[in-house]
């Protein structure tokens, strides 16, 4: 369960708007204009990856009369999770690594 | 040495990633058998850089790496017994059979031990490519020091991580 809730993560973070978004909202909260504004694309644009960061559970939202803020909450990480994340975080970007360097020494007859 | 008199606890877990490569299973087993080739990736990357290395790749042999978080400062330890180390066969083409990687290892940040584990590294043909499943079960050490760990100053991403397992 633990391993699927942190794919879903993953999956949420695999895209560079939804980093910056995610990466703002660690600084605090903010509003959906707030977070697209910097971003190379509409607000509808902005809005749409907002959703997958949601449907993650990375980023919560509540709206209060017209204005929608987003927030996350790192103090609600257990002490497993927090281990599994970093200790995660450490092989992911190693396996990132190990998968460019199988690239770049490929030879002629492989696909 | 510090001993730690406070906050002592045990924290037990273990994890899956799985990744598919176009190269063959013999070429990502030699990424993690030959030194050289696995300098270019195992490591800490651009964030980090090398102190002190050995490599005994055998059952048995042990396998040592520290270095040094430039961000941080802090030396990470890397210390490692093969246990069981089975390469692909080659000559058997398309056969099931997994290459395979198991050890133990224990890490420390500068000299407070963080943690004991164990990693499974299962490297299966897929196709004409691999899939590499690693399997790790560790016990962590004595809670969970933000400033020790979060070597990378990737604090977002963690945070991020945070908020959607709690969610």
């Amino acid at each position: 369960m633990l391993n699927s809730t942190l794919d879903k993560t993953f999956a949420a973070l695999a895209d560079p708007a939804r980093r910056a978004m995610v990466e703002r909202l660690v600084l605090g909260p903010a509003t959906v204009s707030e977070l697209a504004q910097p971003l190379p694309m509409s607000l509808p644009a902005a809005m749409l990856h907002l959703k997958v960061l949601e449907k993650s559970g990375l980023v919560t939202s509540e709206k209060k009369g017209r204005v929608r803020t987003c927030h996350i909450d790192p103090a609600r990480l257990s002490l497993v999770e927090r281990w599994v994340g970093e200790r995660r975080r450490l092989w992911e970007a190693r396996l990132d690594r190990l998968g460019a360097f199988l690239d770049a020494t490929k030879p002629e007859d492989e696909a | 040495m510090t001993i730690q008199t406070a906050g002592r606890s045990v924290t037990h877990a273990s994890f899956t990633i799985t990744r598919r490569w176009k190269a063959a299973p013999a070429r990502v087993f030699a990424a993690f058998a030959d030194q050289t080739q696995k300098d270019k990736w195992f490591g800490g990357g651009d964030a980090w850089e090398p102190v002190s290395r050995s490599f005994d790749f055998r059952v048995g042999g042990q396998e040592n790496e520290s270095g040094r978080w430039k961000k941080t400062g802090v030396v990470s330890h890397f210390n490692c017994v093969y246990h069981d180390i089975v390469p692909p066969s080659s000559n058997e083409p398309a056969t099931n059979k997994s290459a395979r990687i198991i050890y133990s290892y224990v890490m420390h940040l500068d000299d407070r031990k963080i943690s004991v584990s164990q990693a499974c590294i299962e490297i299966a043909p897929d196709g004409a490519g691999s899939k590499l499943v690693l399997t790790e079960y560790g016990d962590y050490l004595d809670g969970y020091d933000d400033a020790g760990s979060r070597e990378h100053g990737t604090n977002a991403l963690m945070d991020a991580l945070a908020a959607s397992i709690g969610g």
